[in-house]
């Protein structure tokens, strides 16, 4: 046997040792350790968590500034929802002002995956900290605009779509919303 | 011992294992669950009861309360016997454990023979179960259980045999008396791996649950299995991780007897300690250890336990020829 | 053919087309605006950018309009090039900067060309730190909404509105970036194709108001292939539904019928299947609601009886077909009203005539000579008024073929044809939609358009007419000198044209069909060419429901057959008989059968007459095939489910086969004569996309677990779809290159109705395994040559007694057709019945517009309206319709009549609808224009 084929003979048995037997047993160690580990848990519903502002959780819809609605029902968050929680029907009150006319989230079936939340064009669906969303009957889980719209702004306090688009609402003429020049005259030819 | 006869077979002796070993199998459900919690940094269950004590008490009622449903496309006698045979074969083995001086049921001079012979037994409630419930997930399980069983089944044996040669004996409570002065895991310290290892897989605990591997078969050959008859494999999990506890401790570490002659305690619960300690170790190696694929236990256990156990078994007999 | 590179990549093209479309026809990504099939090229967007090469050592390049350069053979061009992208993505910022940032609150958002363009541009930040361009919207009545800020200046709408579509009331207006796009003031868009503006627009300018009233994205909307019932031309569409109701139809391209273009009647009128007006359960006699199961009962103890039954031309094939089977061909009775009957037996055997050949709606636009007799096809075929229209710039092209220039280079072919148009000859009894390009227009009382078509007859097959003999003297409207010098241009219009074309249609009544078919035959004779003959029934199936129906088995025979005793029951389907019959007739037939059973999904007087009214489905609510002018079958897909207690017309009358379409249809052709080669309509997706259904769904549809769950939370199992290829879900294979089964056309990148270009084998061409329908009649017989002199004019032809006027009925777009009338959109477009009389015959009585008339010897009274163009001896009705406001039964009036005036007028009677008809009434306008 040539001193390489031992050596190498050795090295695989070192090795083999060093897998099936050190590495075990040392995890089997590292593992026993964590006996003397404080655990993590929080003893809930006596000790409340900590719950991070962006914790995604309760989906609730916002008003503006003005504490209008901000959903317009553009039905982004209903498209981007993978699981299509969302059902939503446009409507439009004399001002022209986008309004949903009927807003559903089945929380039975949402994931909290705040899709909705980042396709909202304008910040009116939130997901929030509260977690607390058990019920006994499911059907209760279907949440309608009713229950879902607060009457604070949420997370984003300034966010006022009707500020920023071009279309006329009561209280936001043409012209009005921002980087607008006033409408122009048709009939005049000066520049 | 006054008005209680502590006496090898008798009517209370017996009454007694059979309660002691099953509260102890039931109890280990929240054992495990509590000790996994701290090795995982959690608390595990600690509302029912005072420390969760009542979880068992709580899971009990839930499993006998259960929908106890049988698949309409299942065999359903065997389908019905599987789970029995398990808690039979097991139970059946505890028989020829000897706890204590005078705690047992019977003194059988194959006591060793027995115990394998029931582990052998064991396979089929696994297969049954797997067979009869003509699903697919089930099938896959139970023949990674059969081949799993009747394989670490023989390095089992081999590597008791060092344990039997050099105590001369196969009856358990003659090898535990051998052991008074000198445990047999000094001599027989490979033997004592080969077997912990084999027990482990024979009893099919983590790491070695490839039957039941949930993240590739469902939960194996008990995936159509629901209410008590589920419970039964259960505990019979459990039951089998009490039966090698006891076994190693009766065959490697000296049973009832301290170590070194102390004789500060009781025997009984000499032995129970003992136990106690392997039955967490079992629970750590669950924590601790990732499963390992199928062909590689195989392999492991052919190709390198099997040529181990029996290279022991040589240096056994050419010391013990020595010796003489 | 000719070869092009582009980006390295040779292809083969048509040299004829430019560079943009044969870039789109390959399948390539180029971005474009002001381009469109159907209208041309002006160069105005700048946005279709790319590099031509003059030759493989040229590295530099040129940037050049794709849409203005010739796909000449051998070009390079580059679209990925560095600089031409460049300049592609300033121009879309250039045309963004004064974009109002409104896409969330906007109906084009989803289905955007501009959005699709921007993103495929790379645009994505406004650096423009300068004020918006605003602009006021203007209110463009029932159809559009109007959101000027968001419009890029493309030109489109106005290319397709005024020159186009022949519209006058919308222009562009100011100057530089103040141009505007509306009205001169506010108030409805006068032309019938408005609704097309919300398609051509590339962004949100103009949108469809009905829609928008019950809102839904593009992706959210269940589709299916479908077909208007709005007339007989069967346009192609595409209705959408959501939660239950059916939100829009839009056009569904076409390369043989629509286009891309539809009426507006078919785009808005369909919103009748949502109204109150829908009948959803069954009723007995006394008009209590009965189970299905009741229903069904009393339905097969009337047919144990022994029922006649009396189809309908606005129920489907398989609807009629069922009726047949199930009382027999015997009892099998038509629909039609007796001039319609009559009509229909005329053009089933001009279908079959060896000398005509019945264009498409494409070929229309191709003829170099068209004759209009009698019909407005605008108010009754609108699509072909459009194609008629396009028909006059035949000339352009051929001049434009002369001088050179590609047929797409429209600002240069309309400079070099200035007004040189195709010949159109209009004879009509009042003042059309099409005068303004006809370049002849006879206006005259029926009994002399006859006369005069006769002429035009005479004077093809090289005789000289007697117009003494011809024209009546108590023809009013156009003088002798008039008609002679019509005739003679439209003769000479008709033997100088290569593709010459005659229209006419059952309104016009059957014996001018009969000239129009002899002149037809003159014409095919003189060219030794089967000669274009389109005759034009009134309603989507009329010629469907004709092809079942014996001859004999008029409406006529069976109400006489009912008020005589001879039959007991009668079922009819889909069909409100006092629309058919004068309501006597009717009255006394349904009174005499002892049951009538009504199957249709409307409230009519029929159903409300009925001892058993039963609920069916609507042309969206179940897969159903009809038969359109050109006796093409084209199958209309279920689009969404019908709720329960309705059932399909043939569901309800349960033959054999009847629970499945396919089956159905299979016995049909079996079966029926002229039907054999029906199942070919059928879709073979089932073979080619693997066996998986076609969803109806698109890939995004939303809501799915939410739609339902205030009703259930648990969601029950997505509907199967046993009868049809497609699927209630959105599971399945999206055909993504193949048009067989096309609701909805969308592509990578191309959200908006522009992807139908990936469709297309050839841009503005036809779809890749397009489903055109079939041609169901064969030509194969020389039918009976009636002489023209034979005919006998009924009716128009009695010596009229002093101030008695004939009687013409008018048909109104809104209004004439019995359902779309339901649409709410259209009745705000709707008006009373009225009478239309001439100035002088209105001075004669002493009346002006808006008071009322009396019909002597009846109770009748009706509105005037004093029209400039109407014959002297004409009284020209329109009936109204039930739908909405006043009505009256056409076919109870006499052929002449004699008005007077109301002894007390109503204050404010001038109001009564009257609004609605000056901007609903076009023909009005123009006589209103013309008084001033």
């Amino acid at each position: 046997m040539s001193t390489a084929r031992k050596n190498s003979a050795l090295t695989t048995l070192a090795v083999l040792v060093r897998d099936t037997l050190t590495s075990q047993v040392v995890t089997l160690w590292k593992v026993f350790r964590h006996l003397w580990v404080p655990t993590d848990t929080v003893q809930y519903p006596e000790q409340q968590p900590a719950m991070a502002s962006r914790w995604r959780g309760r989906i609730v819809l916002t008003r503006d500034p003005d504490g209008e609605e901000r959903c317009v029902a553009c039905n982004l968050c209903a498209v981007a929802c993978p699981v299509d929680c969302i059902a939503l029907q446009k409507t439009e009150d004399e001002s022209g002002r986008w309004k949903p006319e009927f807003f559903r989230i089945n929380f039975s079936r949402c994931i909290m995956c705040g899709f909705c939340e980042e396709a909202c064009p304008t910040n009116a669906i939130q997901l929030t900290p509260d977690f607390e969303m058990a019920e006994y009957k499911r059907q209760d889980m279907v949440w309608e605009k009713e229950d879902l719209l607060i009457s604070g702004t949420g997370k984003y306090h300034d966010t006022n779509f009707y500020r920023v688009a071009g279309k006329a609402v009561a209280g936001k003429d043409k012209g009005e919303a921002r980087n607008e020049a006033q409408p122009v005259d048709v009939r005049s030819l000066l520049p | 011992m006054g008005w209680i006869e502590w006496q090898v077979g008798s009517g209370l002796n017996i009454a007694s294992i059979l309660l002691v070993v099953i509260v102890v199998a039931a109890m280990l459900i929240w054992v495990e669950r509590r000790l996994l919690g701290f090795w995982q940094d959690r608390l595990g269950p600690n509302r029912v009861g005072p420390f969760g004590l009542l979880q068992v008490v709580a899971d009990m009622i839930k499993i006998f309360t259960k929908e106890d449903w049988v698949p309409p496309f299942a065999d359903r006698f065997s389908f019905v016997l599987a789970p029995t045979i398990i808690m039979i074969v097991i139970l059946l083995s505890f028989s020829v454990v000897p706890f204590a001086p005078g705690v047992g049921v019977v003194d059988s001079n194959v006591g060793v023979l027995f115990v394998l012979a029931m582990a052998s037994l064991g396979a089929y409630s696994v297969m049954l179960g797997g067979l009869s419930s003509d699903n697919k997930y089930a099938l896959l399980g139970s023949l990674r259980a059969a081949a799993q069983m009747v394989s670490y089944e023989v390095f089992m044996g081999i590597s008791l045999l060092g344990v039997v040669a050099l105590a001369g004996t196969f009856n358990l409570r003659e090898i535990v008396e051998v052991q008074e002065n000198g445990w047999f895991v000094v001599p027989q310290f490979v033997g004592f791996l080969i077997f912990l290892i084999a027990g482990v897989a024979e009893s099919h605990r983590l790491p070695f649950d490839i039957p039941e591997a949930e993240q590739e078969i469902c939960a194996g050959y008990h995936t159509e299995y629901s209410g008590m008859k589920f419970g039964m494999f259960f505990v019979g999990e459990y039951l089998g991780l009490v039966l090698i506890s006891s076994l190693i401790t009766v065959l490697f570490f000296g049973g009832w007897h301290g170590p070194f002659g102390i004789g500060l305690l009781p025997p009984l619960v000499w032995f129970a300690l003992k136990a106690s300690a392997f039955i967490a170790f079992f629970i750590l190696l669950r924590a601790a250890i990732p499963r390992p694929r199928y062909d590689q236990l195989m392999s492991y256990g052919w190709l390198f336990l099997l040529p181990l156990s029996l290279i022991n078994l040589l240096v056994t007999g050419v010391v013990i020829l020595a010796a003489n | 053919m000719a070869k092009i590179t582009v980006d390295g990549l040779s292809y083969e093209v048509n040299p004829d087309n430019n560079l943009l479309q044969e870039c789109l026809s390959q399948g390539l990504d180029l971005p474009y605006f002001c381009w469109h099939p159907c209208m041309g090229s002006v160069g105005a967007c700048r946005q279709c950018a790319v590099k031509t090469y003059r030759d493989a050592e040229d590295k530099n390049g040129t940037l050049v309009m794709a849409c203005m350069t010739p796909a000449s053979d051998g070009a390079i061009v580059s679209i990925e090039d560095e600089q031409a992208s460049a300049f592609r993505a300033g121009v879309i910022e250039s045309l963004m900067t004064s974009h109002p940032h409104d896409c969330p609150v906007c109906e084009e958002g989803g289905e955007c060309h501009l959005q699709d363009m921007t993103q495929m541009s790379g645009h994505n930040y406004r650096r423009y730190d300068k004020l918006k361009v605003t602009h006021r919207n203007q209110d463009l009545g029932p159809f559009l909404n109007h959101e000027m800020n968001r419009c890029i200046t493309c030109y489109r709408c106005v290319r397709f509105y005024d020159d186009y579509a022949g519209g006058t009331d919308l222009a562009a207006q100011a100057s530089h970036h103040h141009t505007y796009f509306g009205r001169f003031e506010d108030g409805t868009l006068e032309s019938e194709f408005s609704g097309n503006l919300a398609e051509v627009c590339p962004t949100g300018v103009f949108t469809d108001k009905p829609f928008s009233e019950h809102y839904t994205r593009k992706w959210d909307l269940q589709v299916a292939p479908s077909v208007c019932t709005g007339c007989a031309v069967g346009c192609n569409t595409t209705p959408g539904e959501r939660y239950g109701s059916l939100r829009r139809v839009v056009n569904r391209y076409n390369s043989e019928i629509n286009g891309y273009f539809l009426c507006d009647r078919g785009r808005f009128g369909a919103h009748y299947v949502n109204t109150d007006n829908r009948l959803r359960s069954a009723k007995d006699a006394a008009g209590m609601t009965l189970s299905t199961e009741e229903a069904e009962e009393k339905l097969a103890a009337v047919c144990a009886q022994g029922a006649i039954g009396i189809g309908s031309p606005r129920a489907s094939v398989e609807a009629n077909f069922a009726l047949r089977c199930l009382v027999g061909e015997d009892n099998y009775y038509s629909g039609e009203s007796a001039q319609n009957h009559e009509a229909l037996q005329w053009l089933l055997s001009c279908l079959e005539d060896e000398a005509f050949s019945c264009p498409t709606i494409k070929e229309m636009e191709g003829a170099d000579a068209v004759l209009v007799l009698g019909e407005d096809v605008t108010n009754t075929a609108p699509r072909v008024a459009l194609a008629l229209r396009q028909s006059v710039r035949s000339e352009a092209t051929r001049l434009a073929a002369k001088a050179r220039i590609p047929s797409w280079q429209d600002a240069a072919v309309r400079e070099l044809a200035q007004e040189a148009q195709s010949p159109l000859a209009l004879f009509s009894t009042g003042a059309t939609r099409l005068d303004d390009v006809a370049s002849t227009t006879l206006n005259a009382d029926p009994a002399s358009l006859l006369a005069a078509a006769k002429a035009v007859d005479v004077r093809l097959a090289g005789g000289s007419p007697d117009y003494d003999a011809l024209i009546p003297e108590a023809s009013s409207g156009a003088s002798k000198g008039e008609t002679m010098q019509a005739v003679e241009s439209v003769c000479a219009a008709l033997i100088a044209a290569q593709e010459p074309l005659i229209v006419c249609g059952s309104h016009a009544g059957v014996e001018l069909m009969r000239v129009a078919a002899s002149i037809a035959r003159t014409l095919s004779a003189l060219k030794s060419a089967p000669c274009a003959l389109a005759l034009l029934p009134a309603e989507d199936n009329s010629v469907g429901h004709a092809m079942l129906v014996r001859p004999q088995n008029t409406l006529a025979a069976a109400l006489t057959k009912l008020s005589d005793g001879a039959a007991s029951a009668v079922i009819i389907i889909e069909n409100d008989l006092t629309r058919r019959a004068p309501s006597a007739a009717v009255t006394a037939a349904l009174q005499a059968a002892e049951q009538v059973v009504v199957v249709d999904h409307l409230n009519t007087a029929t159903t409300r007459a009925a001892t058993l009214a039963l609920p069916s489905t609507s042309f969206n609510e179940y897969e159903s095939s009809r038969v359109n002018y050109e006796g093409r079958a084209q199958l209309s897909f279920q689009v969404s489910q019908y709720p329960s207690g309705t059932k399909p017309v043939e569901h309800w009358l349960g033959v054999d086969g009847a629970l499945h379409s396919a089956s159905l249809i299979a016995r049909c052709s079996a079966e029926a004569a002229g039907f054999a080669s029906l199942p070919k309509i059928l879709p073979d997706a089932l073979t080619r996309v693997a066996g998986l259904k076609v969803p109806r769904q698109s890939h995004r549809y939303s809501g799915r677990t939410a739609m339902n769950a205030n009703v259930a939370v648990n969601e029950g199992k997505q509907a199967v779809d046993e009868n049809s290829v497609m699927a209630f879900s959105m599971e399945g294979a999206l055909l993504q290159q193949d048009a067989s089964v096309l609701a909805s056309p969308w592509a990578p990148r191309w959200s908006s109705n522009q992807s139908i270009t990936k469709f297309q084998a050839e841009v503005g061409g036809e779809l890749k395994q397009e489903q055109k329908g079939v041609h169901l009649l064969t030509r194969s017989v020389q039918s009976a040559v009636v002489e023209p002199d034979s005919h006998v004019v009924s009716g128009a032809t009695d010596p009229a007694t002093k101030g008695e006027l004939g009687v013409h009925f008018v048909q109104q777009i809104f209004g004439s057709d019995e359902l779309s009338a339901h649409s709410p959109a259209i009745r705000e477009r709707l008006c009373d019945a009225y009478v239309a009389l001439s100035p002088p015959q209105a001075a004669s009585l002493g009346a002006t517009t808006g008071d009322r008339l009396v019909i002597s010897g009846t109770t009748t009274e009706l509105s005037l309206v004093v029209r400039t163009q109407t014959p002297d001896t004409v009284a020209m009705i329109y009936p109204g319709t039930s739908a909405a406001g006043e009505s009256i039964n056409a076919l109870d009036l006499p052929h002449r009549i004699t008005l007077t005036r109301a002894p007390d007028q109503e204050a404010g009677a001038a109001s009564l609808g009257l609004a609605a008809l000056i901007v609903g009434d076009a023909v009005f306008s123009h006589a209103r224009a013309a008084e001033e």
